[in-house]
C-alpha cells in the first residue's frame, strides 16, 4: 500500500462546504416547495436565499482556483476507457476484479465521474443558479422579456432539484466503491488514498 | 510533527471552515430586519386654531342653515368654488372607464348600486349624505352656493344632524324629533374646525341604511376603538383622524371608493407616509410589487359590528295575514328579513376575498345590458401580468336586484316617499309601481316585467389595520391548503402553493429508482462477496 495525494485542501473545503450548503438548499427548498414543514416557511426561504448566496460566492472563488490550478482539467470528460469503467460497475467488481481506473492529483476522476461531474457543473448548478436568481429578482415576468410568470423558471429549478437529490444519493453510494468501502471518503477527508502498489497505471487522461 | 500538523490541516479544511461558511449564512440568513417605525405628528395638534366664537357675523340666530353658509362664505370666499366643483357636492365626476368603454360623467347620482339599487328616484333619503340642502327632486339648485351644507363636515360639536328622509336637511321647528332637533346653529357656527371622524362618519359609516352595512371596514366603532380594531385610530394609539391620511388641499379630499371611482388617481395610501419599503427586510418588502399592504394587514374586516354580506331583494314584500309588515332577526339580533327590503346575511369578523386590482374599476352603467350571471355592478380591473396590479383584500357584497326581463337591464327602484299612496315599494310594496317610478325619474324605458337577478358588489379594504402581530403569516397564502388565503387566484405561480404535477411525480420516482439502484446494486456486491 502507498498513500497518494489526491485532493487538495481546498477542494476538500470546497466539497465539504459545498455538501452542508447543498443539503442546507435542499430541505429548505423542498419546504418551501410545500412538502413539509421543518423549519418554518418564513426561515426556510430566508435560509434558502442566504445558501445561495454562499453557493454562488463558493461558486465563483472555485472557478477561479480551478482555473489559476489547472485542475478543471479534472472534469473535461473523455470517451477513454469509459466502457472499461462501465463494465467494471455492472460486472467487473462483483467478479473482485481490480479497479481499471487510477487516481493521482491531476487525474481524480474515471471517465463515468467525469462525465457526471461535468453535468453536474456545467448544466445543474447553473440552471439552478440562473432560475433561482430570476425567482429571487425577476419579479416582472412579462418585461422585457416574457416568462411566462416564471413558471418555466421555477419547474426547470424543481427538476433540477429532483436531480439533485437523485444525483445525491448515488453518489453518496458510489464512494463506498473504492478499493475499500471507506478508502474513497477518507480520500476526500485527508486527502490521500490508500492504493495497492501493484496497480497498473492507466492512461486514460485526455490529451 | 508532520502528522499532527497535517491532522490539524485537515480538521480545519474539513470541519472548521465549512462549518463557519455555514454558521455565517445562517446566521446572516435567517435575520429579519426590523421595520420602520413611523409616528404621526398630528398638524391640528401643533397649528393653533382660529377662535370663530370671536367673529360678529357668527354671533346671530340663524333660522336658516342657508343663512349660515352664506355666513360662512363672506369670509371663506372662493371655497363654495372647491366644493361646487368636488365629488361630495356634483356626485358625480368625469371619469375614464377601463376596457375603452369611454369617459364618461359617473358618480352616486347615476351609478347602480348591490343595495337600495340607486340613490336616483330615492333623493329624500339618500341625499340625506349629500353635502347639500334639499337635493329632494331635479329642482335642486347646483349654483347656488348657499346650499352648501359646511356644518356637516365642519361642526366640531358633535350636535349637528341631518334629519332622516330630508334630502339633506336638518330639522325645522316644524318637523323637530327627540332624535333630530333643530341644531343650534349659533352655538355650531362658533365651534367649527377640521373634519373629525364623527363628521366623516355621520355618512360614511352608515352608508347603505346603517351602521356598517357598506364597508364593512368602516363603522362607529372605530370613533372609540382599541389597536386590534383600527391601529391607526384607536384612541389609545395614534388616535389619527380621517384627513390624516385622506390628505387635503382645497376640499380635494384624497381617498377613491371603487364602488363610485373608476380612475388611478388622487388616492389615499399607505405609501404616503410608510414608503414602498418599511418593513426594512428585502424577503417582505419585495412583497409590495404585488401584493398591497392591505392584504397582510387586514387579515379581517368588520372586527366589532357585522356588515351585511347579502341582500336578497326577490322575497321582499312578504306581509303577515293582516298585511302587515316583518320583521325577523338573526342569533346576533340584526334584522334577517325585512318586508320592505327582503333578506339579509350579517357577519363579523369576515375574511376578506383577494382579487388582483390595478386602481381602476369599471361600472354597471344605465342602459348595459346583463352578459354574465351574477351581474357584476362594479368590477375591479387587474391582473398579474400588470406591473400596477396589487393582490388585494376586497369585501364582497353578493344579492339580488330588480331587472327588466325584456331590456335585460337593472332597473331604478322607487324605494322611499314620504308617505303611502306614492308607488314608493317601502311605503306600498308594490314593485311594478316602483320600478315604473324609478325608471321613469332615471329617464329610463321599463317594459313592465321584472325578475331578479344574483348581483355583486367589489369593495377594496383600507380600514382596520390590525397590529402587525396579527397580519397575515407566510403560510396563510404559501400553502397547499385549500384553506390557504389565495387558494383561488389563479394566474400566476404562488411559492408554496403551486406545482406541476408531471414533474413532482417523475422527480419522486426518480429518487426511488436511485433508491432502488443502489439496493440492487449494494446486494449484488454482497451477493459476490459472500458467494
Amino acid at each position: 500500500m502507498q498513500k497518494v495525494k489526491i485532493f487538495s485542501r481546498f477542494e476538500r473545503f470546497w466539497h465539504w462546504t459545498q455538501m452542508a450548503i447543498v443539503i442546507l438548499l435542499t430541505i429548505t427548498g423542498f419546504e418551501i416547495h410545500g412538502n413539509y414543514t421543518i423549519f418554518g416557511f418564513e426561515a426556510a426561504v430566508r435560509l434558502h436565499n442566504a445558501s445561495a448566496i454562499t453557493f454562488i460566492l463558493l461558486g465563483i472563488f472555485t472557478i477561479f482556483w480551478m482555473f489559476v490550478s489547472g485542475q478543471y482539467k479534472n472534469f473535461i470528460p473523455t470517451r477513454k476507457n469509459i466502457i472499461r469503467q462501465i463494465r467494471y460497475y455492472t460486472y467487473g467488481m462483483f467478479k473482485g476484479e481490480k479497479h481499471p481506473s487510477r487516481r493521482t492529483m491531476t487525474n481524480k476522476m474515471n471517465p463515468l465521474q467525469r462525465f457526471t461531474y461535468f453535468g453536474l457543473l456545467i448544466l445543474i448548478f447553473p440552471v439552478q443558479t440562473i432560475t433561482g436568481l430570476l425567482y429571487m429578482y425577476y419579479h416582472y415576468p412579462q418585461n422585457p422579456i416574457d416568462a411566462d410568470g416564471l413558471w418555466i423558471a421555477v419547474i426547470t429549478h424543481t427538476m433540477g432539484a429532483f436531480l439533485m437529490v437523485a444525483f445525491v444519493i448515488v453518489h453518496v453510494y458510489m464512494t463506498t466503491t473504492g478499493h475499500r468501502i471507506t478508502t474513497d471518503i477518507k480520500a476526500m477527508i485527508s486527502g490521500y488514498e490508500d492504493e495497492p502498489e501493484e496497480e497498473t497505471e492507466t492512461k486514460n487522461q485526455p490529451a | 510533527m508532520n502528522k499532527s500538523v497535517q491532522r490539524l490541516t485537515t480538521f480545519l479544511v474539513v470541519l472548521v471552515l465549512p462549518a463557519l461558511v455555514i454558521f455565517a449564512t445562517v446566521h446572516f440568513g435567517n435575520r429579519r430586519g426590523k421595520p420602520e417605525k413611523f409616528i404621526y405628528q398630528n398638524r391640528a395638534d401643533i397649528e393653533k386654531k382660529v377662535d370663530h366664537s370671536e367673529f360678529e357675523i357668527l354671533q346671530q340666530d340663524f333660522e336658516r342653515p342657508q343663512d349660515l353658509t352664506a355666513a360662512c362664505l363672506s369670509c371663506h370666499n372662493k371655497r363654495d368654488d372647491e366644493l361646487m366643483a368636488s365629488a361630495h357636492w356634483r356626485w358625480e365626476r368625469e371619469s375614464a372607464l377601463p376596457n375603452g368603454r369611454g369617459t364618461v360623467s359617473i358618480g352616486k347620482k347615476n351609478l347602480i348600486n348591490n343595495y337600495c339599487a340607486s340613490a336616483e328616484s330615492n333623493n329624500g333619503s339618500c341625499m340625506r349624505c349629500h353635502i347639500g340642502y334639499g337635493w329632494k327632486d331635479k329642482t335642486f339648485d347646483f349654483e347656488d352656493p348657499t346650499n352648501l351644507d359646511c356644518l356637516v363636515c365642519h361642526d366640531n360639536t358633535n350636535t349637528y344632524k341631518k334629519r332622516k328622509g330630508g334630502a339633506g336637511m336638518p330639522s325645522t321647528p316644524e318637523n323637530a324629533t327627540a332624535e333630530f332637533p333643530v341644531p343650534d346653529f349659533n352655538y355650531i357656527a362658533m365651534n367649527v374646525g377640521k373634519p373629525l371622524k364623527e363628521n366623516c362618519g355621520f355618512c360614511h359609516f352608515h352608508g347603505g341604511g346603517g351602521n356598517n352595512v357598506k364597508h364593512g371596514d368602516l363603522e362607529e366603532a372605530m370613533l372609540d376603538c382599541s389597536r386590534e380594531v383600527d391601529v391607526h385610530m384607536a384612541k389609545s394609539g395614534q388616535d389619527m383622524s380621517c384627513n390624516d391620511c385622506h390628505l387635503t388641499e382645497r376640499h380635494n379630499i384624497t381617498g377613491r371608493a371603487y364602488s363610485v371611482s373608476s380612475e388611478n388617481n388622487n388616492r389615499a395610501t399607505c405609501e404616503h407616509c410608510h414608503t414602498s419599503t418599511p418593513h426594512n427586510d428585502k424577503v417582505i418588502d419585495l412583497h409590495n410589487h404585488k401584493v398591497a399592504c392591505q392584504t397582510c394587514h387586514i387579515p379581517v374586516y368588520a372586527k366589532v359590528n357585522p356588515t351585511v354580506m347579502y341582500w336578497d331583494w326577490s322575497v321582499a314584500g312578504r306581509t303577515d295575514e293582516n298585511g302587515n309588515p316583518i320583521t325577523e332577526y338573526d342569533v346576533n339580533h340584526k334584522y334577517s328579513y325585512l318586508s320592505i327590503k327582503g333578506r339579509f346575511v350579517w357577519d363579523d369578523h369576515v375574511r376578506p376575498e383577494y382579487f388582483w386590482f390595478n386602481g381602476t374599476a369599471d361600472h354597471y352603467l344605465y342602459g348595459d345590458t346583463i352578459s354574465e350571471i351574477p351581474v357584476k355592478i362594479n368590477t375591479l380591473m387587474g391582473k398579474y401580468e400588470e406591473p400596477d396590479a396589487k393582490i388585494w383584500p376586497v369585501k364582497v357584497h353578493r344579492g339580488k336586484q330588480a331587472y327588466d326581463v325584456v331590456t335585460k337591464e337593472i332597473v331604478n327602484v322607487k324605494v322611499f316617499a314620504e308617505k303611502k299612496g306614492e308607488g314608493a315599494f317601502w311605503e306600498d310594496l308594490k314593485w311594478d309601481t316602483a320600478i315604473q317610478l324609478g325608471m321613469e325619474y332615471a329617464g329610463r324605458y321599463y317594459s313592465g316585467q321584472h325578475d331578479f337577478v344574483s348581483t355583486e358588489m367589489y369593495w377594496p379594504l383600507n380600514h382596520q389595520v390590525s397590529p402587525k402581530e396579527q397580519t397575515l403569516q407566510c403560510t396563510d397564502c404559501h400553502t397547499r391548503s385549500e384553506e390557504g388565503r389565495l387558494a383561488n387566484l389563479a394566474g400566476f405561480y404562488l411559492p408554496g402553493r403551486d406545482y406541476a404535477k408531471g414533474v413532482d411525480y417523475t422527480g419522486f420516482i426518480l429518487i426511488i429508482l436511485s433508491i432502488v439502484g443502489v439496493a440492487v446494486h449494494s446486494l449484488m456486491r454482497l451477493i459476490y462477496k459472500k458467494g
